[in-house]
């Protein structure tokens, strides 16, 4: 579905902090796939859904969706179909508005009108939805999002995400800044939602077993390259030490000396 | 004395609402009023000299407004200038335009032509004592641009608006490009300030180039105010009501600045300074608010 072909992207290119932070990549995403991955900090994790999301135009390479080229295709253009949470819960939604307006802007993507969609029907609607939460949200409609836990809002911003129903879901950390517990029900929550409406998701963790306990896919990156990409039943009889010893087989024969960056926990 | 703050402060109060659009929703602090104010009048003034519609010289006005606050919206947007700058920027170049459009003349005065207040006089002279004619036309045309503020920031454009003030990404990832809200919003602004300097040279008898000047402190100031008296609330129709409020009451504090300032040793010449003064005390009184509600939270939690 999505393509990345030849893809390369240079910061400061031709000054002392000249930083390849992705290296080549070919990567085909194919519909349905739930693709989780790791890497350490710094191999270009959060580059490439920036690449893919449209945030940053590539220097080099190609970029399509369904063999129509995006490349150059505006952030917000894309945003239309492709949908991205980030690790801090306050980007998805506006603090100073309340949840019902949050749910209004939110519910259909593009150019918003001069009109008022919102009534007791879009209501009920938002009601019914947020009771898939089991957060008692749906009792809390007119009050502000500042009022919300960052768990409750990452968990808001996954399902106005879903309903959107967006080609390719990007989820850039998540859970990360959410306390165990709360990290804990949002990541259900996306399994759940992944799984009812068969979105393609990518997942960025630093939890090694979370990327083999989710999706159907695991890429490993380390300095701007996918150093390995596995699917299938392959995946599924991972464990976290034949992971580990796959890192430090790969790493070995190209990097000495480099200190691990992946957690086990 | 008090009619003419009222009325001052609710002719001045429609660009306060503007000024309320860019600095608090919109999150974008825009020096433009500064030029589009004196640009509302001068474009009314002539029109209104030209022998035009009364009414079509008020669209003119408000069109022009929208188009200065879209040229700073395009500055900022396209030529990735920050926004002060952009609106600085057009500010500066609405100096000369204002001239221009006033007939290379700084001052036009509009004494003996029929304009909106004259024929609102004459209408409802009859029904309402005179002194309080415009005082209730005023009264009732700002709170028009009031509720009409309310609606709009309640349909979906309002309310995408509103959160872009507070978080762009989120509009940017509901497919919406910032750009165009930003150009809308500050045209929207623009157009409203213009409004106001439109009736603004009616009331005074006179369009002048240097009528915008320290404009922009003067509204914030007001929103500043307003904020300041009534309870923090994110209802819109409560914030915009709050606007209208700090701009009569900045008024009511200047009149008396102008008027008894001599009390202290004070002349006209020093209400800038007042105005400035202002705007600092209230930032001091909202800065140890904030500081002492910090300091009661950190008992609580020990």
């Amino acid at each position: 579905m999505i393509t990345l072909k030849h893809v390369s992207m240079i910061f400061n290119p031709g000054t002392v902090n000249e930083n390849q932070a992705i290296n080549g990549i070919n990567l085909k995403i194919n519909e349905g796939d739930f693709i989780t991955v790791i890497g350490s900090n710094g191999a270009g994790k959060s580059t490439l859904f920036n690449l893919i999301a449209g945030s940053i135009i590539p220097t080099e390479g190609t970029i399509s969706l369904n063999e129509r080229e995006i490349t150059r295709e505006p952030e917000y253009k894309r945003a239309r179909y492709i949908g991205r949470i980030f690790q801090n819960p306050l980007l998805g939604t506006a603090s100073n508005m309340c949840l019902e307006d949050n749910m209004m802007i939110t519910y259909r993507k593009g150019f918003k009108w001069l009109k008022r969609s919102l009534n007791s029907r879009m209501r009920d609607y938002f009601r019914t939805e947020l009771l898939q939460l089991r957060m008692g949200l749906e009792n809390r409609m007119k009050e502000n999002l500042a009022m919300f836990s960052g768990g409750q809002r990452q968990a808001l911003t996954l399902l106005m995400m879903v309903l959107s129903k967006p080609d390719l879901i990007l989820l850039d950390e998540h859970t990360a800044a959410l306390d165990p517990k709360n990290a804990g029900i949002v990541l259900e929550l996306t399994d759940k939602f992944i799984r009812e409406y068969k979105l393609t998701a990518m997942m960025i963790t630093h939890n090694m077993s979370h990327a083999i306990e989710y999706g159907n896919r695991l890429l490993m990156m380390d300095k701007g390259e996918i150093i390995f990409d596995v699917s299938g039943e392959e995946k599924q009889a991972l464990t976290v030490e034949k992971l580990i010893e796959k890192f430090h087989q790969i790493r070995h024969k190209t990097f000495e000396n480099d200190r691990t960056l992946l957690s086990e926990d | 004395m008090i009619e003419g703050i009222l009325v001052e402060g609710l002719i001045y109060g429609i660009m306060v609402l503007g000024v309320f659009i860019t600095f608090r929703v919109l999150d974008f602090p825009d020096l433009t009023v500064d030029g589009s104010f004196p640009l509302g009048a001068a474009v009314m003034v002539q029109c209104l000299l030209s022998g035009g519609n009364i009414w079509l010289a008020l669209l003119a006005a408000f069109i022009g407004g929208v188009l200065a606050g879209v040229v700073t919206a395009l500055i900022h947007n396209h030529l990735k200038v920050p926004n002060l700058l952009a609106g600085i920027l057009t500010m500066t170049m609405l100096y000369s335009v204002n001239i221009r459009i006033m007939g290379n003349r700084a001052n036009v005065p509009v004494l003996k032509q029929e304009t909106i207040l004259s024929r609102v006089s004459e209408l409802f002279g009859a029904f309402i004592p005179e002194e309080y004619v415009l005082l209730v036309f005023f009264l009732i045309l700002a709170l028009i641009i009031k509720l009409l503020i309310d609606m709009f920031f309640r349909t979906d454009l309002g309310m995408t608006l509103g959160a872009m003030g507070n978080n762009e990404q989120m509009v940017i990832s509901q497919g919406v490009n910032p750009k165009t809200l930003k150009t809308i919003g500050v045209g929207l602004s623009n157009g409203l300030v213009a409004v106001s300097g439109a009736f603004a040279a009616q009331y005074l008898g006179f369009a002048d180039v240097g009528l915008g000047q320290g404009i922009i402190i003067s509204g914030l100031a007001s929103v500043m105010i307003g904020e300041f008296l009534v309870m923090k609330s994110n209802r819109i129709g409560v914030l915009t009501f709050c606007a209208l409020a700090g701009s009569i009451l900045f008024h009511g504090v200047m009149y008396l600045g102008r008027y008894y300032g001599y009390v202290i040793n004070m002349t006209p010449n020093d209400l800038n300074l007042i105005k400035g003064l202002l705007i600092i005390a209230l930032l001091v009184i909202t800065q140890s608010k904030k500081l002492k509600m910090f300091a009661g939270k950190a008992m609580v939690a020990k």
